[in-house]
């Protein structure tokens, strides 16, 4: 156990010396945590609307005008040829059409009933169904309005009979940021761990020192505990700053438990770092360790639920995260931080990870030859 | 000097085959307690993928290798224990210093943080480079380097010690100082196996192996190589073997 002080006491002076590893560790997450919370969202804050207003009346224009107020949209044309609108789109000026029909108005008095279209590009399916939200809400409200204003009853505004009233849990602004920032402090202490771990190694066969090592009686074990711990360190500071940029510059909330995040981010971490040092033993140079690590990075990201709810995903996908490290600390931090799950509410989550540790790490060890 | 003639190093028909390719034809040879070993041969006569397999680097395919008392497949860790390695690639960490390269590889061979000083600050004190023990290995030049690339090898006072041309592209001045290094640890009973390509040196080993094509073709000491050949010198010798 002595001889791990020692592998330890190197690879800290060798990471604390070379000049570009302080800023790469923490200089540059904290720059990408500020970019990417800001840019990664999905919010609707600025949709262009083109008007194409065939009745002209005081209803059509007071439906207009109903969008006009709301912060949401801009007007980016109006016509009376549906053509012309169409054309906007297909340029990328405008993102749907309000299309109010010759009668518009006539209707709604006479029969009580009308039509409004709406042209919405789909190119972006998860935008364009924002925008029927956003809209549909703006022209039911707009009904209500009417139904009163037609009636002349004022009592009729309580005519809601049923009154749905949401209220968001946990998140109750439904903040992006709020729900963004832990997931991306996830992908940040990840990519930093995996890939200074499976480099480490690697670089020590580049060099040439692994086979110093590898005539010395040093045990397989005590060398990747050797090689695990620095970066497992340096991870858990990560998240520690990651989460002090983000109650300052976020405010994001910290309602569960500290050590129970920094326990659980231990597990994870153990697997992250198995994963890299596995990557290590099986590659010959840095290059290779880059390539393999970036497909399954790219790969886990993308799967893990920071940007699509991993329950909207098909069953074989879903499958498929049982061996995604991301998946399961994207739910849990968001769990801990954001609703203050205890430990038996994440246990699940604990204790696969604990399993795929074990694994990842006995592969590692197996895998380290000290013998060619 | 019952002693000296004890063999720390067995080796009986030791093959080695990467593929269809024989890097190690059946060797067979023994290195004697305390003696200097020179493993001479072309580039590419197999020296290395020997070295290697001696020293726990390397699985042999077959034969028998005994270093040190102990079988290289089953007792792999009980070899190292007791062997030093200098490999032809340099092999202490660049970005650390002397001092902390040396207390590295202490540490990883089990030694007490008491003995680790000490030892390097006698160490130091005999290369004379007390002033630069603070200095990274990267801004020290080659002949350098080696030499406390080779004293790092023998800190744990190995019973062998593996050379894999030490000496490789040093200056004349500093191969001298190297050699008288190397007596200096053969003088302290470490035994040295030493591969090399400089004719000269082979006259400093006790004995000396020449390889060719990955057979040893010579195996004696250079004044019976000599004869043995009918060569003024080793130069002669080894040219007659390798031609």
């Amino acid at each position: 156990m002595r001889k791990i002080k020692y592998i330890l006491q190197k690879e800290f002076i060798q990471i604390f010396r070379n000049k570009t590893m302080l800023p790469m560790i923490f200089g540059i997450p904290i720059l990408q945590l500020v970019v990417l919370v800001h840019a990664a969202t999905l919010e609707m804050k600025s949709i262009d609307m083109y008007v194409v207003d065939k009745d002209l009346s005081s209803l059509s224009h007071k439906l207009i005008t109903k969008f006009d107020f709301s912060p949401f949209y801009n007007f980016s044309g109006v016509s009376f040829s549906i053509d012309e609108a169409n054309e906007a789109i297909e340029k990328n000026q405008a993102d749907f059409i309000i299309h109010i029909p010759y009668g518009f108005e006539r209707d709604l008095i006479r029969e009580n009933s009308t039509k409004v279209q709406l042209l919405i590009d789909g190119i972006n399916g998860m935008a364009a169904s924002l925008i029927y939200a956003y809209s549909s809400t703006v022209i039911s409200d707009f009904n209500r309005n009417i139904i009163v204003d037609l009636t002349q009853m004022p009592a009729i505004k309580d005519l809601n009979p049923i009154a749905v009233e949401t209220s968001y849990w946990y998140n109750p602004e439904l903040n992006y940021k709020t729900y963004m920032l832990p997931g991306i402090l996830v992908i940040l202490v990840t990519i930093i761990s995996m890939f200074l771990a499976a480099m480490n190694i690697v670089r020590e066969k580049e060099i040439g020192t692994i086979e110093q090592l590898n005539v010395t009686p040093i045990g397989k074990i005590e060398f990747i505990v050797g090689k695990l711990v620095p970066f497992l360190i340096i991870a858990l500071l990560e998240l520690a700053f990651g989460l002090v940029v983000g109650k300052i510059f976020f405010h994001i909330p910290i309602i569960g438990s500290l050590w129970l995040l920094f326990g659980f981010t231990i597990v994870y971490l153990l697997v992250v770092l198995g994963i890299g040092l596995f990557i290590s033993t099986i590659s010959s140079t840095q290059q290779q360790v880059m390539f393999i690590c970036f497909f399954f990075m790219l790969v886990f990201i993308l799967m893990s639920g920071i940007f699509t709810p991993t329950e909207s995903m098909p069953t074989w996908a879903q499958k498929v995260n049982i061996i995604n490290p991301f998946y399961y600390f994207m739910r849990v931090i968001r769990m801990i931080l954001l609703k203050g799950s205890g430990f038996w509410d994440i246990s699940h989550e604990f204790f696969s990870l604990l399993i795929y540790a074990t694994i990842m790490l006995s592969l590692s060890v197996w895998r380290y030859r000290k013998v060619a | 000097m019952l002693k000296h003639t004890d063999n720390i190093i067995e080796v009986k028909n030791l093959v080695k085959k990467f593929g269809s390719f024989v890097a190690n034809d059946n060797l067979t040879f023994n290195v004697k307690k305390g003696e200097i070993f020179g493993f001479l041969g072309a580039n590419g006569a197999g020296k290395t993928t020997a070295l290697r397999i001696l020293s726990g680097l390397s699985y042999p395919t077959s034969g028998e290798v005994t270093v040190a008392g102990f079988d290289v497949y089953k007792e792999g860790e009980k070899v190292k224990k007791n062997i030093g390695y200098m490999s032809q690639k340099f092999s202490l960490y660049e970005d650390l210093t002397v001092r902390e390269n040396i207390r590295f590889y202490g540490g990883i061979y089990g030694l007490s943080n008491k003995y680790i000083k000490e030892k390097t600050e006698s160490l130091l004190e005999r290369l004379k480079m007390k002033d630069i023990q603070n200095s990274l290995i990267k801004s020290l030049p080659l002949g350098w380097k080696q030499k406390i690339a080779f004293s790092v090898a023998i800190f744990h006072n190995p019973k062998i010690v593996f050379l894999d041309e030490p000496t490789g592209g040093v200056d004349p001045i500093t191969r001298r100082d190297f050699w008288e290094m190397i007596y200096e640890a053969s003088d302290s009973g470490i035994t040295v196996f030493v591969t090399t390509h400089y004719m000269d040196e082979a006259e400093y080993c006790d004995r000396v192996s020449i390889m060719d094509q990955g057979r040893i073709e010579g195996l004696d000491t250079p004044g019976e190589l000599k004869k043995q050949f009918n060569a003024k010198n080793m130069d002669e010798v080894f040219i007659k073997i390798a031609r």
